[in-house]
């Protein structure tokens, strides 16, 4: 690899700021979709017993509800944990 | 863009919009093949108890409904979800 020819607008090593803004903005999107990939696969076996011609408002309000306490046990926990290992800790 | 389109081949630069648009395809599809696995899996489990000789016709129309509940239920989901984190954003603010 060649030094003298600069990459995307940046000098040496540098990033465009343009760029990297894009990047994390995307790789945000990303983490999201990744996360309702893992919900959606968590809920669906908990609020889905036979697809039907269509979701009805019980199955949805469990899809929501679903999220909401996913959110609240992994801050439960996380917050737990970090107790126990501050008083566990030195 | 100023600049920094050049013609192909002429040397290590490539277009900033070019780098952009690849990126935003590359991920797009990530996501698309997360769905299509995630969708094949669940509702082979939902729709094939007992896997015969062939798909039943049944068994057809079950796949087609779970396919569409469950980009159904990802709608959901997302929406949830966004509000959560549109309600935390609130919050901290």
């Amino acid at each position: 690899m060649s030094f003298d020819s600069s990459p995307v607008g940046g000098q040496e090593g540098q990033i465009d700021p343009e760029l990297r803004h894009f990047i994390e903005i995307e790789s945000q999107k990303a983490k999201y979709q990744a996360q309702v990939h893992s919900f959606t696969d968590q809920c669906w076996d908990k609020c889905i017993d036979k697809p039907g011609s269509k979701l009805d408002s019980k199955t949805e309000t469990c899809l929501v509800n679903c999220v909401g306490r996913f959110i609240d046990v992994s801050l439960t926990i996380a917050n737990k944990f970090q107790k126990r290992l501050e008083q566990g800790g030195h | 863009m100023d600049g920094f389109s050049q013609p192909p081949g002429s040397g290590g630069t490539v277009d900033k919009g070019q780098i952009m648009d690849q990126v935003k395809t590359q991920i797009a599809l990530a996501n698309a093949q997360e769905l299509l696995q995630k969708m094949t899996d669940k509702c082979f489990k939902k729709c094939i108890t007992k896997p015969g000789t062939s798909l039943a016709s049944s068994e057809q129309k079950c796949v087609e409904m779970c396919m569409d509940r469950y980009m159904e239920a990802w709608n959901v989901v997302s929406k949830a979800y966004n509000a959560k984190l549109q309600m935390e954003r609130n919050r901290l603010t």
